[in-house]
C-alpha cells in the first residue's frame, strides 16, 4: 500500500479532529490540545508522504482518488480528490503553514475560555481548505469554499461577547455571499454546457473546442468569458478584491492566529487558486483576464496606500494582505499563473509570520494593537523582532528573501505581456509596500516605548510554543523563493523549479511558451524593483525612523487631505454603508411596510374582516331565519295545543257523550249513504 | 200466542235508550252505573230474543250462554264499580261525576 492510498486521510483527519473537539471530547486541556494538534499534525506527514511518492514518478500523471460518486440525475459528481502539480503546491502550503499556526495558537489561546471551541473551528477550517484545494471538481471545491467561509465567519466572531467581532463576522459572511452567488452561476453554466464539473474532463472539453467556448454567449461575452467572469467575481469575494474587499480588514476582529491562517495565508488565496485552476477559461477570454489583472492592480495600489496610514498593527497587515492578493491577481490576469501561485506560496509564509509576530506583540502588550503606543520592543521581544524583521524584508522584496522572487516574477510577467501600465502600478505598489512595512517595523520595534510604564514592565517574550513556529516560518520566508529563481539571475542556468513543476497545469492553450524576456531586460526589471523597494524603505526611514510617530502628524500637516483620506480608507466603508447597507435596510423597511400593510393589512386582516362580516350575516340568518322557523314550529304547537287541550275536561260523561254522538253520526252517515 | 221478536227488540231498544240517557246525563255515579247495567241487560234481552228464533239447538244455547257470561261479568263489574265508588267517596266525600275531574287539562 502506498501513501497515495491513504491520501483521503489528509482531508479526513482535520475533520475528525473538529468533530472530536467540537462534539465529543470533554473540555480537558491536554486532551483538547492533543487532538487539535494531532489532526493537522498527522495530516501533514500523510500529505508530504503522498507528495513525495507523487513527485517521484510513482504517479506522474495527475492522481485521483474517488471516494464515492454522487449521481444527481444527468450530472455525475464524483466526490474525489485530485493531486496534480497545482494542488500539490496548495496542499503543501496549507498543511505546513496551517500546522505551524496551530502550534502557535496553542500558546496564543492558552487560558482562553473558548480554547476547545477555537481548535474545533481551526481543524474544521483545515479540513474545508484541504477539501477546497483537493477537490477534483468544482462542486467539491465549492463545498470546501463554503466550508472555509463558514469557519471564517465562526472565527471572526470568536469573541462573541464583544460587540464588534460578531458584526465583522456577519459582514464577512454577507460580502462573501455576493461572490459565492456568481461562483454558483458560473458553475451552473459549466454544468449545463459540458455536463460535468470535473476539472480534467471539463478543461479538456473546453480546450478541445475553443471555437465553441469563445462564441458569443451572454452580455456580449463569450461562454468562456462569462464563466471566467463569474468565477472571478466569486474570487473577488473570497480573495478580498475591489469592490468586495471590505470584509477582510474587519476580519481582524478574530484571534490573531485566525488572521494569520485564514485571512492571510490560506483561505483568502482560494480565489487565486481557483482562477489558476480554471486558467484555460481565462486564456480563452483575454478581455476578462485583463479585467482580472486590472482589478488586481487597482486593489494592490489602493490597499497599499491605505496601509500607509493605519494605526492598528493588524489593520496594516490586513491591507497589506489585500494588496498582495491584488498582486496575485495581476499575475493570474496577465497569464503568469506560475508567478501567481508562487507569490501565493511565499506570501503564505511571510504574511503568516507577520501576523503571528503581530500576535506575539499583542500578546506581550496584553491586547494592545495601536502602534502609536508601541515602540522599542526589539529589546523586549528579540525572537519576535528578528522573525518580524525577516518577514518585513521578505515582503518588501529585497533579495534573496522569498517575496522578492515571486513579486519580481509577477512584474516580469506583466512586463513581458506588454502590460506596462500594470507593471508600473505593481512597481509603485512594491515601493509603497516597502514603505508601510518599514513604518510598521519602525514604530513597533524601534525608538522609545510610548505606552504606559505598567505595560512596559509587563511586556514579555512569548513562550517557546509561539516562537518556534515563528522561527520555522522565518526559514520559509527566507527560502521559499528559491524554488523559482528567474533564469535571468542565474545567467541562463535554469533553476526555476516551480515553473517546470506547474507547467503541465498552466500550459498555454495554443502550445508554445508564454512570451519571455531577454536576460538584459530581466536584469533591468530586477534592479528597478529592488531600487523601488529600497527607495520605499529609505522614505520610511527618513520619516518614521527619524521622527517616530510624530512623522504621521507631520505628513498630516503637510498633506491634510491625503492623510485624512487614507486614514479613513477612502471612506469606502462609509460609502457602502450609505449605499448598499442603507439601501438594503431601506428595501427591508419597504418590504416590511409592504408586509405590514399589504400582506398583513390588506390580505390577512382583510380576510379577517371579510370572514367576520360573512360570519355576522350567517349569524343573522341563523338567528332569525333558521331559529325563527324552529321557534315558529314551537309556537304553533304550543298555541295549537293550548286550544286543543280544552277538550280534555276530565269529565267521563262528556267523553262518552262525544263517543255516542260520533256513533250516531257515523250510523246516520251510513244510513244516509245507503 | 207467541210474542213476536219485534216486541222484544222494541223493549230492548227502549231499555237501552233509557240506560244510555242515564249513563250520559245523570250526575250520580251509582245511577250512571245502574244505567250501564240497564244497557247491558237490553243487549242480553236482544240476544235471548234472537236465540229463541233459531231452530238449531246448539246455536240457540250459544246465544243464551253468552247472556249468562254477560250477567256474570256484569255482577263482577258491579262489585268492582261499587268498591271504586266507595273508595272515591272516602277520598272526596262525593260521587258527583261533574266534580270528579281530576284528569282535566
Amino acid at each position: 500500500m502506498s501513501a497515495l492510498d491513504l491520501f483521503w486521510l489528509v482531508v479526513a483527519l482535520p475533520f475528525a479532529g473538529a468533530a472530536l473537539n467540537g462534539l465529543f471530547l470533554p473540555n480537558r486541556k491536554s486532551l483538547v490540545t492533543a487532538v487539535a494538534l494531532g489532526a493537522p499534525g498527522l495530516s501533514l506527514p500523510t500529505a508530504l508522504a503522498a507528495l513525495w511518492q507523487y513527485g517521484h514518478g510513482i504517479a506522474p500523471a495527475p492522481f485521483e482518488q474517488i471516494l464515492w460518486t454522487w449521481n444527481a440525475g444527468e450530472l455525475v459528481i464524483p466526490v474525489a480528490f485530485l493531486l496534480d502539480p497545482l494542488s500539490a503546491v496548495m496542499v503543501t502550503v496549507v498543511t505546513v503553514v496551517g500546522f505551524l499556526i496551530h502550534v502557535y495558537a496553542v500558546g496564543y489561546m492558552a487560558g482562553h475560555r473558548g480554547y476547545q471551541r477555537f481548535f474545533a473551528y481551526m481543524n474544521l477550517f483545515m479540513g474545508a481548505m484541504l477539501l477546497l484545494v483537493l477537490g477534483n471538481n468544482f462542486l467539491v471545491t465549492f463545498v470546501g469554499w463554503e466550508g472555509v467561509g463558514l469557519c471564517s465567519y465562526l472565527l471572526i466572531g470568536f469573541y462573541y461577547e464583544e460587540e464588534f467581532p460578531p458584526y465583522a463576522g456577519r459582514k464577512a459572511f454577507i460580502v462573501n455571499r455576493v461572490g459565492d452567488f456568481a461562483f454558483l452561476v458560473g458553475m451552473f453554466a459549466l454544468a449545463s454546457r459540458y455536463g460535468t464539473l470535473e476539472y480534467r474532463t471539463l478543461f479538456a472539453a473546453v480546450a478541445a473546442d475553443p471555437a465553441g467556448a469563445v462564441a458569443p454567449y451572454l452580455l456580449g461575452l463569450s461562454f468562456a468569458g462569462f464563466v471566467a467572469l463569474c468565477l472571478f467575481v466569486g474570487a473577488m469575494g473570497k480573495s478580498a478584491q475591489i469592490p468586495l474587499y471590505v470584509w477582510l480588514p474587519d476580519a481582524m476582529a478574530g484571534p490573531t492566529p485566525v488572521s494569520a491562517l485564514i485571512h492571510a495565508a490560506t483561505m483568502v488565496t482560494a480565489g487565486v487558486y481557483m482562477v489558476v485552476r480554471a486558467n484555460v477559461l481565462y486564456q480563452l477570454s483575454p478581455g476578462v483576464a485583463l479585467f482580472v489583472a486590472g482589478v488586481g492592480a487597482a486593489t494592490a495600489l489602493f490597499a497599499a496606500t491605505i496601509g500607509l496610514a493605519q494605526d492598528d498593527i493588524k489593520k496594516v497587515l490586513a491591507y497589506s494582505t489585500v494588496s498582495q492578493l491584488g498582486y496575485m491577481f495581476v499575475g493570474a490576469g496577465v497569464g503568469a499563473y506560475t508567478a501567481a501561485i508562487f507569490h501565493l506560496g511565499t506570501h503564505a509564509f511571510f504574511k503568516a509570520l507577520l501576523f503571528l509576530g503581530a500576535g506575539s506583540v499583542i500578546h506581550a502588550l496584553s491586547g494592545e494593537q495601536d502602534i502609536r503606543k508601541m515602540g522599542g520592543l526589539a529589546k523586549v521581544l528579540p525572537a519576535t523582532y528578528g522573525t518580524f524583521l525577516v518577514a518585513t524584508v521578505a515582503i518588501a522584496g529585497i533579495p534573496p528573501l522569498a517575496g522578492f522572487f515571486s513579486k519580481d516574477e509577477i512584474l516580469a510577467g506583466a512586463f513581458a505581456g506588454g502590460h506596462y501600465v500594470l507593471w508600473g502600478i505593481g512597481l509603485l505598489t512594491a515601493g509603497l509596500t516597502a514603505c508601510y512595512m518599514w513604518r510598521l517595523l519602525t514604530l513597533v520595534f524601534w525608538g522609545e516605548f510610548r505606552g504606559t510604564a505598567e505595560a512596559r514592565a509587563h511586556a514579555h517574550e512569548s513562550p517557546r510554543v509561539m516562537t518556534v513556529p515563528l522561527l520555522l516560518l522565518a526559514v520559509g520566508a527566507v527560502t521559499a523563493g528559491w524554488i523559482g529563481i528567474p533564469s535571468g539571475m542565474t545567467f541562463g542556468k535554469d533553476l526555476n523549479w516551480l515553473h517546470h513543476w506547474l507547467a503541465p497545469v498552466v500550459r498555454p492553450l495554443g502550445g508554445g511558451e508564454a512570451p519571455g524576456l531577454s536576460h538584459g531586460v530581466e536584469w533591468v526589471l530586477i534592479v528597478a524593483s529592488v531600487a523601488v523597494a529600497v527607495l520605499g524603505i529609505l522614505v520610511a526611514r527618513s520619516l518614521w525612523g527619524r521622527r517616530g510617530v510624530a512623522a504621521d502628524d507631520a505628513v498630516a500637516a503637510r498633506l491634510p487631505g491625503v492623510q485624512r483620506t487614507l486614514a479613513n480608507k477612502y471612506w469606502v466603508d462609509e460609502l457602502y454603508d450609505a449605499t448598499v447597507v442603507r439601501g438594503t435596510w431601506g428595501l427591508a423597511a419597504l418590504l416590511h411596510r409592504f408586509d405590514a400593510r399589504i400582506i398583513d393589512g390588506l390580505l390577512v386582516n382583510g380576510t379577517r374582516h371579510l370572514t367576520v362580516g360573512i360570519a355576522l350575516l350567517s349569524g343573522f340568518f341563523d338567528k332569525y331565519v333558521v331559529d325563527g322557523l324552529v321557534n315558529l314550529v314551537g309556537w304553533l304547537s304550543q298555541t295549537g295545543s293550548r286550544a286543543l287541550r280544552r277538550a280534555q275536561t276530565g269529565l267521563v260523561q262528556q267523553y262518552a257523550l262525544v263517543l255516542a254522538a260520533g256513533v250516531v253520526a257515523l250510523v246516520g252517515l251510513y244510513i244516509v249513504l245507503h | 200466542m207467541t210474542v213476536p221478536v219485534a216486541w222484544y227488540l222494541v223493549l230492548a231498544a227502549l231499555l237501552f235508550a233509557i240506560g244510555a240517557f242515564g249513563a250520559l246525563f245523570r250526575r250520580n255515579g251509582i245511577t250512571v252505573f245502574l244505567s250501564i247495567e240497564l244497557m247491558l241487560n237490553a243487549a242480553n234481552l236482544t240476544l235471548v230474543a234472537y236465540s229463541r228464533e233459531i231452530a238449531e239447538l246448539s246455536a240457540r244455547i250459544t246465544g243464551q250462554m253468552v247472556v249468562f257470561f254477560a250477567l256474570a261479568v256484569a255482577a263482577a263489574e258491579a262489585a268492582v264499580g261499587l268498591a271504586l265508588f266507595i273508595a272515591i267517596f272516602r277520598q272526596r266525600e262525593t260521587i258527583d261525576l261533574n266534580r270528579l275531574n281530576l284528569m282535566r287539562w
